[in-house]
């Protein structure tokens, strides 16, 4: 056991570049995971029945099968009709309609929860359906969900490594090939251990700063930290 | 959006009430029928309001009230029959409803109030989107709005740290911003209090007192004798009887009416 390889590896450009990799396939995945998971989410609010059947088959399609074979899939399977893409696209298309399948029923809970007097009022105050969805709808449902949303993209960070399997140059594919040419598997993975636990992190940092710009009742936070102040008091008091 | 020709505040808050052309209804409900599947549950109702005229709507829980006033903003399309608004047919035009519903106002029971905006910014809200009035405009509509509903303080208080009083006041501010030529209420006080009853009442009498067309669902008897022109008496999705209020609390009303009545005051 080497701590001194563990640090060069942290500090090696192969590491570096992988962990980057990592971040980069979650970050884009997020993002159209995202989009895909609001589209869905609205068509399954559609009054088009054709539309909600199709939403449904993508959630039953998508949730129905490992993510692992979604990306085995792409990968291999769109070449034989003449779909020939890079390991990279492959690996983020994956896992952005799958992402964009949990997205969706994440989102539609939110939607969901903002009580259907709420769009009434926004339709009698002469607001079309759209307006209502944007400025009334959406803005809080977006508060109910991102603690959820938050622990999507910190399972997003994990799931990512699944793409090793397609041979895309991220973090745990580069460990285990740096280990498997001299065995010093503890000093590789300890190396993406760390970096996953800092990404992580640094995840975990944005989803508290994020609530906490929307939380509209900032000052409501402060007046309580304010009676637990108080609340603190008289023991400090008693001593 | 509607392409709308910009307003200022100004304009919004001192543009004389509209009216129609005297003695013409400024509502009028033609014998519609309302079913949900099987059961129906308005049965030909008609009733006109005319400019400046509070009406009152009593009936007991399930005969209809609710669905009369949300036939009017067309939030739920009567099957049968016709509703006019300023001598138009509106009943099937589904398409124009946002336009017809910025001139119509509606309080509801629980308020709501959009609970991710300020008191200020749920009252902005339409004008800014709807009709496209500036941010600051919009804004100095708020602040008078909320003087006119006497809670000038509460401007930057989110719904919940409002009072249910103070929340259904911001409430018909909001729908005040749009400058309604017709306010429906749908039993604005029944979630309240008794001790913030009557702050909200005070206001909405004000309003009609002004002359602000009303129709009001309540129970408030008080209020009707206070403030409306007409009573008008529901019953089983059929409009039982339609009186002046003074030939109503003078006794002359019709036996079903007059038990209903004596029902909610004891
Ligand atoms: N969207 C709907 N779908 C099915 N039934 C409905 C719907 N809305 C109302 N109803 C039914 O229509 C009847 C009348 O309802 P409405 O709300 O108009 O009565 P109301 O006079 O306002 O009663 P309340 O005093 O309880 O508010 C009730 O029996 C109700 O169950
Ligand atoms: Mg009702």
């Amino acid at each position: 056991m080497s701590l001194h390889l563990v640090i060069d590896y942290l500090f090696s450009a192969v590491f570096f570049q992988a962990a980057m990799m990592t971040l980069l396939i979650t970050v884009t995945s997020l993002f159209f995971g995202v989009l895909a998971g609001l589209v869905i989410a609205l068509l399954q609010e559609a009054t088009f029945r054709p539309v909600r059947v199709l939403a449904w088959i993508y959630l039953w399609l998508f949730r129905g099968t490992p993510v692992l074979f979604q990306i085995i899939f792409i990968y291999n399977v769109l070449p034989g009709f003449g779909i020939r893409l890079s390991a990279f696209l492959s690996a983020v298309i994956a896992l952005s309609l799958n992402e964009g399948a949990y997205m969706a029923e994440i989102l539609r809970s939110g939607l969901g929860a903002v009580k259907k007097g709420q769009r009434t009022a926004g339709l009698a105050l002469g607001l079309t359906r759209t307006g209502v969805m944007r400025y009334i709808v959406l803005p809080q449902a977006l508060r109910i969900v991102l603690p959820p949303v938050g622990n999507q993209m910190i399972g997003m960070l994990k799931t990512s490594a699944l793409v090793s399997v397609v041979a895309v140059q991220e973090l745990l594919l580069v460990a285990n090939q740096t280990a498997s040419s001299n065995f010093r598997y503890f000093e590789a993975l300890t190396a993406a251990g760390i970096y996953y636990l800092a990404l992580t992190t640094i995840f975990m940092g944005l989803q508290a700063l994020l609530e906490q710009s929307l939380d509209v009742k900032r000052r409501r936070a402060r007046s309580e930290k304010r009676s637990l102040l108080q609340r603190l008091a008289p023991i400090e008091e008693a001593h | 959006m509607f392409p709308l020709s910009p307003l200022s505040a100004e304009a919004v808050m001192t543009s004389p009430p509209r009216t129609t052309p005297a003695g013409k209804p400024l509502l009028e409900i033609v014998g519609i029928d309302k079913s949900f599947g099987s059961t129906q549950i308005l049965k030909c109702c008609s009733l006109e309001v005319h400019p400046r005229e509070t009406v009152v709507l009593i009936g007991p829980s399930g005969s209809g009230k609710s669905t009369l006033l949300r036939c009017v903003n067309l939030l739920e399309p009567a099957d049968e029959g016709n509703v006019f608004f300023r001598g138009e047919d509106i009943t099937r035009d589904l398409r124009n409803a946002p336009r017809l519903r910025r001139e119509i106002g509606m309080v509801f029971q629980n308020f709501e109030l959009f609970q991710h905006l300020s008191a200020a910014e749920n009252i902005m809200l339409a004008p800014m989107k709807v009709l496209g009035l500036s941010r600051a405009d919009a804004h100095d509509v708020a602040l008078d709005l909320l003087k006119k509903v006497h809670i000038p303080a509460k401007a930057d208080s989110y719904p919940d740290e409002l009072s249910g009083g103070q929340q259904q006041r911001v409430a018909i501010a909001r729908a005040l911003a749009m400058k309604p030529a017709l306010m429906l209420y749908d039993e604005p006080t029944s979630a309240l209090d008794p001790e913030m009853i009557r702050e909200v009442l005070d206001v909405m009498a004000e309003l009609s007192a002004e002359g602000m067309t009303s129709i009001v669902v309540t129970h408030e008897m008080g209020f009707a004798r206070r403030a409306a022109d007409r009573i008008v008496f529901m019953e089983a999705g059929e409009i039982v009887e339609t009186a002046k209020s003074d030939a109503f609390f003078g006794g002359t009303v019709n036996a079903r009416a007059q038990r209903f009545l004596e029902q909610i005051l004891h």
